[in-house]
């Protein structure tokens, strides 16, 4: 082999000029706290009326006073509700999008269902699911798993079908049996996809939280929602929304870095050749 | 010839209506390099997968030695997820004989790359890795379809080179499609010249020079003009 082919490989990955990680981060805060300190001014002047707009110091200090007192309870109460209602949303979804991306048979069987409960807005389930399980958790954690399931299944028999067939030809070459070529090529190949899918069912768990618990709920943050809005406290109402941004950013967030770890080998686009850097 | 490594006969294949091979007869014994050299569409990359056993749908006759043929395709087809060591050990999934590996990655010429993930490979050395992964199972018969099709001229020669050296080292067959004049008179003993859509294998070259070949040899000239002859009277060119 020629040294020439050698030496150049090694020499691409050369150290970019990357600006650094606080500085990136730096960026992603400018606007926000842009429109924080706005708002303050704004609502300290009194262009807009404080029982419509509470200065962002007072959510802060709403934020604060709820902290020490029954915020950890409706945290608590919605994540442990997200998590049941998305683990067995999506486990369902991975099971049945394996099924109809692997088998013709299991499509032409399941999918026309799939596809006509996927045109159903899936709060339209609220009253049934009210109706038939009653107002307790379990109605909701249905209604999340509802939510979840289809972002996740879609994108699952999706990231199936775009695998590319001359790998799945390699396997075949090689005599793999089903098993085998499932475990060794399909689910790595189908990875990115099947991450883009449990991500987008995520944040479609916490959507429907928020719907269930508007709806019919003592604790959680959206019943801190609703309770802010009965009692006229836009600064809870904030607080609480502020609550789930977090929540929803953080669970995102460990998703995200479970993705990185899991797709690293993908050789995609990152935006860094474009000249926008800087 | 009984004592093939590999001996194809088809009758039939088609493709719907349109039929691509008609009554092909193909062998190929110990030690030889045969070249299928033909137009795109002339079924010759179907020959070769019928040889494999990936198509499995035609009328004839296939007799290899099995599980001792191996292929390389046009791409190089590596698992983007794996390393280049596991990529070449894929065939026994984690737990590949490493020693084995280790070699062919020198064999190949990619020492130290062993770890590297293929989105880190140019185009010549992912078909490397290719081929090394071709030559883990320890084939008799390595079955390629233009291989290096996809690469620069210069990189073409250098992995021709590595190629007849892999094989004479290994004692290996190959079978090769490609549409390259040039490659296919370098490499091989035989040329089998395939014309248009189902007119079968037209003529045949001897290539009978000694290996390593150079590739200014005169001989090498006159062959070419007599192939491009037989593909002009095939109206291929």
């Amino acid at each position: 082999m020629s040294a020439s082919e050698n030496t150049l490989a090694k020499a691409a990955p050369a150290p970019r000029r990357a600006s650094p990680a606080w500085r990136r981060g730096a960026k992603g805060w400018l606007l926000p706290c842009l429109i924080v300190i706005v708002l303050e001014i704004v609502v300290r002047v009194g262009w807009i009326p404080a029982y419509q707009m509470p200065a962002p110091s007072d959510v802060a200090l709403t934020l604060v006073e709820l902290a020490q007192g029954a915020l950890g309870k409706h945290v608590l109460a919605s994540v442990g509700r997200v998590l049941a209602g998305f683990v067995i949303g999506a486990s369902l979804a991975l099971v049945f999008a394996a099924w109809v991306g692997l088998s013709r048979e299991a499509e032409a069987y399941l999918e026309p269902t799939f596809a006509g409960l996927r045109a159903i807005p899936s709060l339209a389930w609220v009253p049934l699911l009210l109706l038939w399980l009653g107002i307790d958790e379990t109605s909701k954690v249905v209604l999340i798993a509802i939510g979840a399931f289809f972002p996740v299944y879609v994108n699952g028999v999706a990231a199936i079908r775009n695998i590319d067939r001359k790998l799945v030809e390699v396997g075949q070459m090689y005599g793999f049996s089903a098993r085998r070529l499932t475990l060794r090529i399909l689910l790595p190949a189908a990875m990115p996809g099947l991450f883009t899918g449990l991500r987008s069912g995520l944040s479609m768990a916490w959507m429907f939280l928020v719907a269930a618990e508007l709806i019919a709920a003592t604790k959680g943050l959206g019943y801190l929602l609703s309770d802010g809005r009965e009692t006229s406290r836009p600064d809870i109402v904030l607080a609480a929304i502020l609550a789930l941004a977090v929540l929803g950013k953080l669970s995102d967030g460990v998703l995200a870095a479970v993705e990185r770890r899991c797709v690293s080998w993908r050789d995609t686009f990152t935006g860094e050749a474009t000249g926008n850097r800087s | 010839m009984s004592d093939a490594l590999l001996s194809i006969h088809v009758r039939r294949k088609t493709f719907g209506e349109t039929l691509v091979l008609k009554d092909v007869k193909l062998q190929l014994q110990p030690g030889e390099v045969v070249s299928l050299l033909g137009p795109s569409g002339c079924g010759k990359s179907t020959l070769l997968r019928i040889a494999a056993g990936l198509d499995r749908d035609y009328s004839g006759e296939l007799s290899s030695a099995g599980e001792s043929v191996a292929f390389v395709f046009q791409e190089p087809r590596l698992m983007p997820w794996l390393s280049v060591a596991r990529n070449i050990g894929f065939h026994d999934d984690g737990h590949y004989d490493q020693a084995w590996v280790r070699q062919l990655i020198e064999e190949v010429g990619l020492s130290g790359f062993a770890e590297a993930l293929p989105k880190a490979l140019s185009g010549g050395m992912a078909q490397r890795v290719a081929i090394a992964r071709g030559l883990y199972s320890r084939p008799k018969v390595l079955l390629l379809d233009e291989p290096f099709s996809a690469v620069d001229a210069f990189t073409r020669m250098k992995l021709q080179d590595l190629l007849l050296d892999l094989a004479r080292r290994h004692d290996i067959a190959l079978l090769l499609v490609t549409h390259d004049v040039d490659e296919a008179l370098y490499l091989s003993d035989r040329v089998l010249v395939m014309g248009h859509r189902a007119s079968g294998i037209g003529g045949g070259i001897d290539v009978d020079l000694v290996q390593p070949r150079d590739r200014r040899d005169p001989v090498l000239a006159e062959l070419r003009i007599q192939a491009l002859t037989q593909l002009k009277s095939a109206h291929v060119v």
